[in-house]
């Protein structure tokens, strides 16, 4: 999943780095509001979660599995500001530490990954849990579509991505026809493992669901940050 | 991808890379990597010399292949795209072997190994020379902004702790007769996702706490990071230099 050295051109590269880096910038600080005044321990704990989760191993069948991205997962959990920032934070250790994902591909990969994938998942399930009327099952129908339809619209960035400064002239159309074919599968596996790691959640703590929560408890949520 | 790297890759040692400051190898990363995306297609000769540059960071470490060649394996799923490249590209079609391929296809396919293989080259040798706890250090002295430092810096403080509980919710599940094999079994594997998320995150509340009673206020203490000598740096920037050599060299 993770965008090597050399895929994008150099001004690609630096262009997405730049968003990134600002978007990033002005998640650190909206996620003081999502996460109280934890965000240090509360957001590393989170992203180390996340780092975890793409460890476990969903079987497919025949031998194969599959794991996790988890933006739409994060998202769902504490919330997109603070989602990016996890989503950021695990690609630079992935990246550094890991070797996983070029370096000069990081800005790439956080707007696809930790931006894109994170935002896409939110605003599908905000518009769920509204059409459903706040309905026990709407949460987790929120979530199924969320993560089902984050995963070709990260697919269909990286292919405009790649059509506007990439290593091959391919046809655009093809592209995107294919990595979008091939990721509403993978969306779909998402889909499963999101919705059902999402309802073990609700089922034990569903306080920390931050998609459950309805805007009247943010609001008291927050007031009590400012009187603390 | 991800998968299956419950460990940091780092491994002690005594070579150059291992004992060269975090922050000086993480500005010659960069530059290397950026110079040698800058390389233009098709220029064999620049992309040679990168790779060869790249394989020869990596056995400066010292590091055994046994433990560096499966890490460079997640890079596979983007060789298969190299691979289809050139049969998908637009342009003018040559033979090769039994098929027609695109020409433009087979050159940026070629051109796209060679720079990504570069850069988890020298990624993996990062990686292996450099403690978790140097890289937040570096992170810090290359002024990365305060908040993101020190969720790096939590993060890899409880990777270990996280992953370590992760294994004994296996371990857990195996002695129960548990067998992960098909789809039925996803409700039990998301079950302990979802108990691994609440732990986490409660953990992170009195990771809160604790710090509080310590005297928190808002800023951890800032750490004594080791100097980077000039020579250090003049070390650390050979192998972009070299690559900056070869890509003017390729772009005359």
């Amino acid at each position: 999943m993770h965008v090597p050295d050399g895929f994008l051109n150099l001004p690609t590269s630096a262009a997405t780095a730049v968003v990134a880096v600002s978007v990033v910038a002005l998640s650190a600080r909206r996620a003081r509001a999502e996460l109280d005044d934890r965000t240090a321990p509360l957001a590393g704990l989170v992203a180390t979660f996340i780092f975890a989760a793409q460890m476990i191993n969903f079987p497919v069948g025949a031998g194969t599995s599959g794991h996790l991205i988890g933006a739409a997962l994060a998202a769902a959990l504490v919330g997109p500001w603070a989602a990016t920032l996890c989503l950021t934070v695990v690609l630079i250790v992935q990246a550094l530490l890991f070797a996983d994902g070029g370096v000069s591909a990081l800005g790439t990969n956080v707007l696809l990954m930790g931006i894109v994938a994170v935002w896409t998942a939110w605003w599908v399930m905000q518009t769920v849990i509204r059409l459903t009327r706040g309905r026990p099952r709407g949460v987790l129908i929120a979530v199924a579509l969320g993560s089902l339809i984050s995963v070709p619209v990260a697919a269909l960035a990286f292919s405009a991505l790649f059509a506007v400064g990439g290593a091959a002239e391919v046809p655009v159309g093809l592209l995107m026809k294919t990595m979008a074919g091939w990721h509403v599968l993978i969306g779909a596996g998402e889909a499963l493992a999101t919705t059902a790691v999402v309802g073990a959640v609700l089922r034990t703590r569903p306080d920390l669901v931050r998609l459950a929560r309805r805007p009247a408890e943010d609001v008291s949520a927050q007031e009590s940050v400012v009187i603390a | 991808m991800g998968a299956g790297t419950g460990q940091h890759l780092h491994v002690e040692g005594n070579s150059l890379l291992h004992r060269m400051s975090a922050t000086a190898k993480l500005v010659g990363l960069l530059a290397l990597v950026v110079v040698v995306v800058a390389i233009p297609k098709g220029a064999w000769f620049a992309l040679a010399g990168s790779l060869c540059l790249g394989m020869l960071v990596l056995v400066s470490t010292g590091v055994s292949a046994r433990h560096t060649l499966p890490r460079l394996a997640v890079d596979l799923p983007f060789v298969v795209f190299a691979l289809v490249l050139p049969f998908v590209a637009t342009g003018t079609r040559v033979p090769l072997g039994p098929v027609t391929v695109s020409e433009s296809g087979l050159v940026a396919a070629g051109t796209l190994l060679a720079k990504a293989s570069t850069g988890a080259l020298v990624g993996v040798a990062f990686a292996v020379t450099t403690a978790p706890r140097d890289l937040v250090l570096a992170l810090q002295q290359l002024r990365v902004p305060d908040p993101m430092v020190s969720i790096v810096s939590f993060m890899v403080r409880y990777l270990s702790v996280v992953s370590g509980e992760l294994a004994r919710m296996r371990i857990a599940l195996a002695s129960r007769g548990f067998r992960g094999r098909s789809l039925r079994s996803w409700p039990t594997i998301a079950a302990s996702a979802g108990a691994l998320f609440v732990r986490s995150f409660e953990r992170g509340e009195r990771v809160h706490l604790a710090m509080l009673s310590r005297g928190y206020a808002g800023r951890l203490p800032a750490l004594e990071a080791p100097t980077t000598t000039p020579s250090m740096w003049a070390l650390a920037l050979a192998p972009a230099a070299i690559a900056g050599g070869l890509l003017v060299g390729a772009l005359r």
